[in-house]
């Protein structure tokens, strides 16, 4: 059976993680590390060490915005935002869930959004994810600032051949 | 010149003063937009953190129906500019998948055209002698710090278009208009737009440093490229930090003498017109 760090690296699909020397340039430069409880360069180090379970069941993988500072910076080209991609896939496909839920939740109606239009349709995607959030009333005096400005509209255009947008889905599915 | 244009969906709704104003730019400077017909959504963050194959056929599907004309493809939205560029990147290293995209999608991709986004064009095709040729009003006493966010430049080898680090054509362009850009350390800082809904406590922190930076920087507005950090900004400032944040296609359009920037502006969530009436450029 391959090991934690074999499985991440299969799935990256490009330079291995161990490639990492342990410099921190990743670290110093996301924006995230305050909020998150293990920096990027120590989510390396964790995989490495074969800790499956406390990378998957981190609120550090939900909680990279994907903004690809790492990878600019890293001397070694370690991908950390596929990384953390490929761990957020990883957190779903067995099961393991996330740890910040209402990321994977806003994710799921952002999807499920164009999987019905083709297109997203902000009110009613807003409204899909505060009914699975249960967070129902934040934002809602923007929200309706949003709607008299003209703004925010029920219905938008939407993609006319649905066919292939249902098709993709279909064929992307992960088991 | 004629390119395809991807809208994107923020731009048929939150930003809609984005959409407009590049339409109406791009007229003026002779660029002829033509929708990619019938595209859908590229799938933004949400397809990529939770399912990379989908990441990239979303994007393809819309790549394939653009290459039906040879022409490139002008996509204003910062974030689908960086799914697409993401998407043929890994098209084009990755034959594998890339059969299997298009196995995915129906159609072959060729890779033949360029994705573009409206800075790089207005900058480097059209020309800021063009630019500036068009300009009836300076932006004078304007001083913008422009924010180029995450995803227009990174990671570089797969956006290339300016300096990942420190970019210069938008503050070229806006300098081009009469404004007085901001030298600020900040301009590729992440606000963290995508858990602007899901985290907003974070978010609010990371808009208020970058509006306190860019006060810091001597600047009394913030100029985007990116329906996602422009609603991020917008919205997500707490009250004593906020500065107005304008499209620089807004502020084009405002140069330029154009009908339209008023209306658009009254659609902001900070109501950039009091700063604009008090330099007599409204
Ligand atoms: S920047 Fe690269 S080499 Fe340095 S710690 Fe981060 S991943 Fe490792
Ligand atoms: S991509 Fe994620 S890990 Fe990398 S710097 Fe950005 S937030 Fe941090
Ligand atoms: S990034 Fe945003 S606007 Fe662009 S297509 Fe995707 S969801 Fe729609
Ligand atoms: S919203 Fe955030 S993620 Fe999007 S471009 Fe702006 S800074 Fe980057």
């Amino acid at each position: 059976m391959n090991t934690f760090l074999e499985e991440v690296n299969e799935k990256i699909n490009g330079v291995p993680i161990q490639r990492c020397y342990h410099c921190r340039k990743c670290t110093a430069g996301c924006p995230m590390t305050s909020a998150m409880e293990h920096n990027p360069n120590r989510v390396i180090k964790m995989i490495q060490m074969g800790r499956r379970e406390a990378v998957l069941n981190s609120a550090t993988i939900w909680l990279c915005v994907s903004c690809e500072t790492c990878i600019t910076r890293c001397p070694n080209e370690v991908d950390i935002a596929r990384m953390m991609d490929v761990l957020r896939e990883i957190a779903i496909g067995t099961g393991v869930g996330a740890k910040e839920k209402n990321i994977l939740k806003f994710h799921e109606a952002f999807l499920t959004n164009i999987r019905v239009g083709g297109r997203i349709n902000e009110p009613s995607m807003m409204v899909h994810y505060k009914l699975k959030s249960g967070d129902l009333f934040s934002d809602m005096a923007m929200g309706m600032d949003m709607f008299m400005k003209g703004k925010l509209s029920l219905i938008s255009p939407r993609t006319k051949d649905m066919k292939s947008v249902r098709r993709i889905f279909e064929k992307t599915k992960q088991s | 010149m004629k390119v395809s244009y991807y809208p994107g969906c923020s731009l048929h709704g939150t930003a809609k003063e984005y959409d407009q104003s590049v339409r109406s730019v791009s007229r003026a400077l002779g660029i002829d937009l033509e929708e990619i017909e019938d595209w859908s959504c590229c799938g933004a963050s949400s397809a990529h953190s939770t399912n990379f194959k989908l990441s990239i056929a979303l994007p393809a599907r819309d790549l394939i129906a653009a290459e039906k004309k040879t022409q490139d493809v002008m996509v204003p939205c910062a974030a689908c500019f960086n799914r697409f560029k993401t998407a043929e990147h890994h098209l084009s290293h990755d034959p594998a998948l890339k059969a299997e995209v298009e196995e995915i999608v129906g159609g072959r991709y060729q890779g033949s055209i360029a994705i573009r986004n409206p800075i790089d064009i207005i900058a480097n095709d059209i020309g800021l002698e063009a630019l500036s040729a068009k300009v009836v009003k300076k932006l004078a006493g304007l001083k913008p710090a422009s924010y180029y966010g995450c995803l227009l430049l990174r990671p570089p080898e797969v956006c290339r278009f300016d300096d990942a680090e420190n970019p210069v054509l938008l503050d070229r362009i806006l300098t081009t208009l009469g404004a007085e850009a901001r030298p600020w350390s900040f301009k590729t800082d992440c606000c963290g737009g995508s858990l602007t809904i899901s985290k907003t406590t974070i978010v609010t922190k990371m808009v208020d440093k970058l509006m306190k930076m860019a006060r810091e920087a001597g600047a009394n507005c913030l100029v985007t490229a990116c329906p996602v950090c422009t609603a991020n900004l917008d919205m997500r400032a707490s009250a004593g930090a906020k500065l107005p944040v304008f499209y620089f296609t807004e502020l084009a359009a405002l140069a330029m003498g154009q009908e339209g920037p008023e209306g658009w502006f009254k659609l902001h969530q900070t109501d950039p017109r009091p700063l604009l009436q008090g330099l007599g450029l409204l």
